[in-house]
This record gives structure tokens, C-alpha cells and sequence, in this order.
């Protein structure tokens, strides 16, 4: 009787042998109408090109920056971007031990020349820049660097690489991707076509130029060498507690999940009795069959 | 005659802790319950660590328009472990919100909505939890947060007659400044308070009845006390889902984030597309669906407050979808839908999607409206009765 009763449990429903594939069919028409319907527009974006993605040494989940490539990558900065662009949340301190000596450090902050206190007189000084200074923006405010770029505000760089889709890979070849227009179209005198800008119409022109930076490491100054060490250093500038980050999440993901384990043990520990208990059903409950019977008794024998 | 209660354990007679071993240790519960019910504790673990995670980054953070996307750029670069404080609490909202969505699909896939105290609260806890996460993720004031404000506010200019003073009024001045980024700041500090306390009334209110189970008949014949068995049962989903979110903010913390949101606010720059977190796009396509102002703000009030209505059903016999494969069917597109939904919310709104996004947001109100209810008679043809009237 029982076997019969889970049976027919079992035959709860009864469907036509059709019902199932019906469904499926009519769920893959409409994942495909809306497939198709998306691959027949055409936008204006598709004539940009999107940046392929790119190896980076430090896209992994547990590999740190390069670290030699955010010190050449600072290089260029400085002697390249910093012309037109800020990075107004990097200061000098950020440099120690990240790609330079605490001492290398000083020397590049004292290069600068930054407001201090008042004199005795009252009058404004300037003192030789300390870790603690940031690095210096190039132009006063944004109608200062209007005026002298066109126009055009060129961004701080801070959260440049995290601030655009593809990150890394968007930077890398839009510093690398300038060309000529094509036919039938054209540029201004002030603007440049790049082939990964959106709109392909980019305020700033090439920057890059072989040997535009003499490397202190000696390692030959090519376009996308340098175009690599400054989006590795902005990528750096971008999140400074990246390398941090990862080693936490290195030590965390070898805890935890022995963690997990423990908790996991005693869970199937505590279960286990009910995990193995066996039920019985009694179709028919006959007095003597009841509680007090069956422990004075025994068991029944059926 | 006094009662010897010198064997009644001490926390059966004391008052506080006797009402907490209802609701933790003594509570009995269904054995058959399967993982889809550990989110409740898992929705607990998520409050708990947006209230610490909120109430440390609070310390730091400064709500003035010049200032605040600095005060959060010092909080990642400065403060003593700030990111993880960051990318914290703003990665474990978004799995507060999955594990919401999964809670409720739950409830609606195993028809659990008997009690109903317990049911309206946990909705109303859901519409807390939007207006919570929506003023938390203007508080950055990054370009996506200003620009969400912006766009959601102005949906109140829609109610008729008094649209334009309401949005007024939250603004608190002509546009998204900085008094409308001080309120936001101080109503994202009121509601986890009283999201805390709608949670504690959701519990008792659960607790004060019978769990339901997968199976969805009654279980008074086979119970277990909830210590020992569910408490390790909760500790050990609890550290998974940890290990989650650890994995999340330690090795890809920007996978939630829009790229805008990295740029300083600056109103007079629009972003391309302006789009919320993923949690919300479903409500946002739902919005954008309908081509008539008021009627997308309407559509997209409805969408949430239809889950109030569910309690309008008829109790069937048999509640689970494991049992009633027309409600199974429903409920599975509904998820699908709830999925393309999502999808439709990021793409821009153009030629084929609007009109796919009008039909899926049809077919999510049908499902509510017309097919879920419905199913109660569809499903007399197919059921056996005889074997109905046994199985109970």
C-alpha cells in the first residue's frame, strides 16, 4: 500500500508528452527573436574601435604591479602628461616604497617650489616641496587650462584608467592609436583622429614619440613601451591599495575556506543523526499497535 | 501549591531570555527545509555588516558637495584599510540585494506568504532597502550618483498639480546641490534603523507561526529545535557567503561600479547613459518601457508594491511549485523575465529594445495579475483530487 501511495504521488500530474518540448520551443523562438533583433542595428558606435584586451602582468588575481614599469611609468608622467594634466590625490609619500626610495622621493618632491606659511611680515613664501606635498598641477584652475589647450579641460589623471570602460586597455590604445582620417573624413588643425576615442575627434594629439623619454633603466623608449609603463602607472595612481588588496585577499581565500570547512564538519557532524534515521508509516493504528502497547510488546509482526 | 521549576532550565523562565530561545534555540523547525531557506539568516549577516561597515565609514566621510568625493577618495587612499571599508559596504549591498530577490522568489515559488504580517513587513523592508541603497549611492557624489539623483527626483515633477513643489521640496533648492546630498545623508543613517527594527518585528512575526517547508503541508508531526541543527546550518552558509564577498572586495571590487562614478559630479556634463546598479535596472527598464511619464512612474511603483497584492490569493492546498507545475512554470519566467529585465535596464534605449522591454514588462505584470492567480483552476484538469484529499 505504501509503495502503491508514493507511486501514485509521483503521478501527481499528468502532462502530454508534448508539453515539455512546446515549452522549450516557444522559450528558444524568444531568446532567438531577441538575439536576432539586436544583431540587425547598426548604431553609430560601431564604427569605433573597442579596445582589445591585453595582457597585463598585474591583471591576474594574485600578481602585483610591475613595479620597475610604475617607475618608468612616472617618468613619463612627469616629463610627458604633466605638461597639461593633474594628479591632484597622488602625493610625493605615495611614491616611497611603491617605485621609489623614501630618499629618491625627497629629491623629487624638492624639485618643487610650494606655498608656505606666511613670513613675519605677513607675506606669501614658497618653500621646497616635502613627501607630504601633492604633485604639482599644471595649470592654476580649469579656465587657465581651457585657454591654453583650445578649448579643451584635459582631466585629472587620478582615476583616469578605473573612470573609462576597458580601463588598461582603453588607455594603452588611445595613447597608441592615432592615424590619419579616412577618406571623407577630417579633422580640425586643433584636433587629432584617434581610432579609439569615442567620436574619433581627441583635443589632445600624439604624445608618444619614439625616445620622447630617456629611461633611467636604460630600456629602449619605444611608443608602446612608454604608452605601457604610464597606464600601468596610472593604473597604480588609480587605486594605490591595489597590491595590498590582493595579498589580504590571498591570505583570506587560504582562511576561509578552512573555515568553511570546520563549520561545514559540524553541520554534517550535528545532522548526522537525522541525517540516518529511518521513518516507518503504519497504515493501520490498531490498539495494540498503540505507544503502550507496542513498548510492552514489542514490535509488531506483520 | 507552588510549581517546582527547579528542572525548567533557567532560559525557559526568565522573560528576555525565554523569548529569545523561541526565537534562536528552542524554536522548532521543520527538518525538510533546504538552503533556499538560509537566506533569512543571510540577510541578517548583510544588515549587520552594512551597519558596521556604514557606521565606521560614517567616521570619515563628509557630506558637502566640494568635499565628498574627496572625503571618499581619502577614505580609500588614507585611511588604515579604507578600501576594504569601502569596497565593502558597497559590494555586500549588492548581495544584499541578490539574497533579497532570492528571499522572495522563495516565497513566491513555494507559495510561503500564509503569514501576513510577516509578508507586508518584509516588503515594506524591501521599499526601505531601495530608498536606502538609492541615497546611499548619491552620497559618493561621483557623475553617476549625481546623475541618478537627478534623473529619480525629477520623477516626482510627473504627480499632477503638486509634481514640480514635491521635487522642490526634496531638493531642498533649485537642483541636486548640496542641501538635497545633506538629506540624502542623513535619511541614509535614519532607515538601516528602521530597516533594523522592521527586521526584528519580520522575525517575531515569523516565528510567532509555523515554519512553512519545501514540501508545503504541515510539519507539526516532525520538528527540530533550531540550535544545534539550524545554527550550524546558518554558520556554515554564513562563512560561504563571506568568503563571497571577500572574494568580491579583495579581487574584483570594481565589477559593480560604473566607470562614471570615478568622475568627480559635474552637472553641467551628462553622462552617455545614465543607469542605476544592477539591483535596481530591473524597476528602471520597467520605467523606461512605459513611452508616457507618469504612466512609467506608475508602472514602475506597481511593479514593487504588486508584491503586496500576492496576499489577495487564494490558500491553496497545495502551496509548493514542486507540486503544482503551472505555478512552476510562472515562476521560472518569471525569473527569466526579472533576468531580461535586468539586461534590457543596461542597454541604451533604442529601436528593438523599447518594444521588447514593453513586452517583457507585459508579461511580468501578467504573470502576477492574470497567470498566478489563475492557476488555482488551470491546475484542477491535471492534479488527481483523489490523490490530493490522501496526500494531506
Amino acid at each position: 500500500m505504501l509503495r502503491s501511495k508514493v507511486k501514485s504521488i509521483r503521478n501527481l500530474t499528468k502532462y502530454p508528452r508534448w508539453y515539455g518540448l512546446g515549452v522549450l520551443a516557444v522559450g528558444v523562438g524568444g531568446v532567438g527573436a531577441c538575439l536576432l533583433s539586436g544583431a540587425f542595428t547598426l548604431s553609430a558606435s560601431d564604427i569605433l574601435m573597442k579596445a582589445p584586451p591585453l595582457p597585463w602582468s598585474h591583471s591576474g588575481y594574485y600578481t602585483a604591479f610591475d613595479h620597475a614599469s610604475v617607475r618608468r611609468g612616472y617618468q613619463v608622467y612627469k616629463q610627458v602628461c604633466a605638461a597639461c594634466h593633474s594628479l591632484q590625490y597622488i602625493h610625493y609619500r605615495n611614491l616611497v616604497d611603491v617605485s621609489h626610495t623614501e630618499e629618491e622621493a625627497k629629491q623629487e618632491a624638492a624639485e618643487i617650489l610650494v606655498a608656505g606659511d606666511l613670513d613675519e611680515e605677513g607675506n606669501p613664501t614658497q618653500r621646497p616641496g616635502k613627501l607630504y606635498d601633492k604633485l604639482p598641477a599644471p595649470y592654476a584652475n580649469d579656465n587657465v587650462a581651457r585657454s591654453a589647450n583650445n578649448g579643451a579641460l584635459p582631466p585629472d589623471l587620478s582615476y583616469i584608467v578605473l573612470a573609462r570602460k576597458r580601463n588598461e586597455d582603453y588607455i594603452f590604445h588611445l595613447l597608441t592609436g592615432y592615424a590619419d582620417p579616412p577618406a571623407g573624413d577630417s579633422v580640425d588643425d586643433e584636433m587629432a583622429y584617434n581610432l579609439y576615442f569615442p567620436g574619433n575627434k581627441l583635443a589632445m594629439p600624439q604624445q608618444l614619440f619614439t625616445n620622447s623619454v630617456e629611461y633611467d633603466d636604460g630600456t629602449e623608449a619605444t611608443v608602446s613601451q612608454m604608452a605601457k609603463d604610464v597606464t600601468v602607472f596610472l593604473r597604480w595612481a588609480a587605486e594605490p591599495a591595489h597590491d595590498d588588496r590582493k595579498r589580504i585577499g590571498f591570505k583570506g581565500m587560504i582562511i576561509m575556506p578552512l573555515l568553511w570547512l570546520v563549520a561545514f564538519y559540524m553541520m554534517k557532524h550535528k545532522w548526522s543523526v537525522m541525517k540516518s534515521r529511518k521513518l516507518a508509516f503504519l497504515p493501520a493504528v490498531r490498539k495494540k499497535y498503540t505507544f503502550a502497547g507496542y513498548a510492552r510488546k514489542g514490535p509488531p509482526i506483520s | 501549591m507552588t510549581l517546582n521549576t527547579r528542572w525548567i532550565p533557567e532560559r525557559k523562565q526568565h522573560f528576555i531570555l525565554n523569548f529569545l530561545s523561541k526565537i534562536f534555540t528552542d524554536l522548532p523547525t521543520p527538518p525538510n527545509i533546504n538552503y533556499y531557506w538560509n537566506l533569512g539568516s543571510l540577510l541578517g549577516f548583510c544588515l549587520i555588516i552594512q551597519l558596521i561597515t556604514g557606521i565606521l565609514l560614517a567616521m570619515h566621510y563628509c557630506p558637502e558637495i566640494t568635499n565628498s568625493f574627496d572625503s571618499i577618495t581619502h577614505i580609500e587612499r588614507n585611511i588604515s584599510s579604507g578600501h576594504i571599508l569601502r569596497n565593502l559596504h558597497t559590494n555586500s549591498a549588492s548581495l544584499f540585494f541578490l539574497c533579497v530577490y532570492l528571499h522572495i522568489s522563495r516565497n513566491i515559488y513555494h507559495n510561503t506568504w500564509k503569514n501576513q504580517v510577516t509578508w507586508t513587513i518584509g516588503i515594506t523592508i524591501y521599499i526601505t532597502m531601495i530608498i536606502t541603497g538609492f541615497v546611499g549611492y548619491v552620497l559618493p557624489w561621483g557623475q553617476m550618483s549625481f546623475w541618478a539623483a537627478t534623473v529619480i527626483t525629477n520623477l516626482f515633477s510627473a504627480i499632477p498639480y503638486i509634481g514640480n513643489s514635491i521635487v522642490l521640496w526634496i531638493w531642498g533648492s533649485f537642483s541636486v546641490s548640496n542641501p538635497t546630498l545633506n538629506r540624502f545623508y542623513s535619511l541614509h543613517y535614519l532607515f538601516p534603523f528602521i530597516l533594523t527594527s522592521l527586521t526584528i518585528i519580520h522575525i517575531i512575526a515569523l516565528h510567532s507561526e509555523n515554519h512553512s517547508n519545501p514540501t508545503g503541508s504541515q510539519s507539526e508531526i516532525d520538528k527540530l529545535p533550531f540550535h544545534q541543527y539550524f545554527t550550524t546550518k546558518d554558520l556554515q552558509t554564513t562563512i560561504l557567503l563571506s568568503i563571497i564577498i571577500f572574494f568580491i572586495i579583495t579581487h574584483t571590487p570594481h565589477t559593480f561600479s560604473d566607470p562614471e562614478n570615478f568622475i568627480k559630479a559635474n552637472p553641467l556634463i551628462t553622462p552617455t547613459h545614465i543607469q542605476p546598479e544592477w539591483y535596481f535596472l530591473f524597476a528602471y527598464s520597467i520605467l523606461r518601457s512605459i513611452p508616457n511619464k507618469l504612466g512609467g512612474i506608475l508602472a514602475l511603483i506597481s511593479s514593487i508594491t504588486i508584491l503586496y497584492l500576492i496576499l489577495l490569493l487564494k490558500q491553496e492546498h497545495i502551496k509548493s511549485s514542486n507540486h503544482r507545475p503551472n505555478l512552476k512554470l510562472t515562476t521560472w519566467s518569471l525569473s527569466i523575465t526579472f533576468i531580461l529585465l535586468t539586461w534590457i535596464g543596461s542597454v541604451p534605449a533604442e529601436s528593438p529594445y523599447t518594444i521588447l522591454s514593453l513586452i517583457i514588462t507585459a508579461w511580468y505584470f501578467t504573470s502576477f495579475i492574470i497567470l498566478i492567480p489563475l492557476h488555482s483552476n488551470t491546475e484542477k484538469r491535471i492534479i488527481n483530487k483523489n490523490i490530493i484529499n490522501n496526500y494531506q
